[in-house]
């Protein structure tokens, strides 16, 4: 899975669409004796391990549910907080479920808005005159390629860092967007879509995208 | 349209007949609808500016062209690039002032008026061509390209050629962070 995710964002800087297309990250669960041999720290609204990475759990791995009940940020469901529920030798053993948080809808309309400003920030940036936002973003586990339209539309792709082609397929989610979002007479500019057709192509576009490989796709 | 060369990727072409009819059925119905020449044509400039506001990125995805550096280039891009694309003609493009930003595209082939000879008597300042207007101004308005369209001559009225006139008005926003 080399592709993964897709952000559409619109003028104003709004997040209308979003695909997660990874398959799910392997949650580890675990029983577990007193002492824990982690060290969990709270961060935002979240448990999280801040050391002892072992056995698939990593550091940054969030707290996901303690003994079979998810956990409400920072509270068991029963309404304790886990760092207490945890430090007490008596709950022991437990069996703790561990794995990487996944954005909720609202964290990714607020990275989306945040993309957009820096993309603005970053054609003021240049050098030079008229210059285009940020065009791709690079760490060393994914690149973030960014496609803006003339009418100010941007599609965004998250993608494998050896994934090539990604350009094609920025310009081939624009004519899908064209199609099945636009030409719907019912769908709203500047909205969510909500577009079935716009879903299943996309997907078929990203399939055909990641076959391509490293190599990007043929003509 | 079903004759315009270049769309490669189109599997299922519609025919061109059924193109015009459509237009003819929605400028009929809107005369029976509405009394007066103006009312219809505020109207057909509406729809089309509902049309212009999508095609726009049709045009953009499909044609791939770079952005328009001068309200000139804009012109000749519509005339040569657009008109062929969804119509299958090309006008010729005038400057008709000194400021640069009046432009006249002169038609000679109208796909759509191919089967109207005159307009009725009662209806004699209709602009049955209106949507292109509507069409033309809203896509140039989502390219932040606030413009004025407006048919200055018809054959269907009587005059010599058809010419609509663009005339691009200041720029709608002075934004210091431009589009790529």
């Amino acid at each position: 899975m080399a592709i993964f995710s897709v952000y559409v964002v619109n003028k104003a800087g709004g997040l209308i669409y979003q695909l997660d297309h990874y398959a799910p990250r392997a949650d580890t669960e675990k029983t577990f004796s007193f002492p824990l041999d982690f060290v969990l720290r709270p961060h935002d609204e979240r448990v999280v391990v801040a050391f002892g990475q072992r056995d698939g759990v990593r550091v940054g791995h969030a707290v996901l549910a303690v003994n079979g009940a998810e956990v409400n940020g920072r509270f068991t469901a029963d309404g304790k907080d886990v760092l207490e529920f945890l430090s007490n030798p008596a709950n022991y053993p437990v069996s703790i479920r561990f794995g990487r948080h996944r954005l909720s809808s609202n964290e990714k309309l607020m990275l989306a808005s945040m993309f957009h400003s820096l993309f603005a920030i970053g054609s003021q940036l240049s050098p030079e005159v008229g210059s285009s936002g940020i065009e791709m973003l690079e760490t060393d586990t994914f690149k973030l390629h960014c496609f803006q339209t003339l009418t100010g539309i941007k599609f965004v792709v998250l993608a494998d860092p050896r994934q090539a082609g990604i350009d094609s397929l920025l310009r081939k989610i624009y004519e899908i967007y064209s199609d099945f979002a636009l030409k719907n007479p019912f769908y709203s500019l500047e909205m969510p879509i909500r577009c079935e057709l716009f879903d299943q192509n996309l997907k078929l576009a990203l399939e055909v995208a990641e076959k391509a490989g490293p190599f990007g796709p043929g003509s | 349209m079903s004759r315009t060369p270049g769309r490669k990727q189109e599997n299922h072409k519609i025919s061109r007949e059924l193109l015009v009819l459509t237009y003819g059925a929605l400028v009929a119905q809107l005369c029976k609808d509405y009394e007066k020449d103006e009312d219809v044509n505020t109207c057909l400039d509406r729809m089309g500016y509902g049309i212009g506001v999508r095609l726009i990125d049709d045009f953009l995805a499909r044609s791939a062209v770079k952005k328009c550096r001068s309200y000139s280039e804009t012109a000749e891009m519509i005339a040569q690039v657009a008109f062929k694309m969804y119509l299958g003609v090309t006008p010729s493009v005038t400057c008709s002032s000194t400021a640069g930003n009046e432009f006249s595209l002169i038609l000679d082939k109208n796909p759509l008026v191919d089967f109207v000879e005159e307009l009725p008597a009662e209806r004699a300042s209709l602009c049955y061509c209106n949507l292109l207007c509507g069409v033309i101004r809203g896509a140039l308005e989502m390219v932040h390209l606030a413009a004025e369209v407006t048919f200055l001559q018809d054959r269907l009225k009587g005059d010599a050629v058809t010419e609509i006139g663009i005339t691009f008005l200041r720029k709608a926003e002075d934004r210091k962070h431009k589009r790529n």
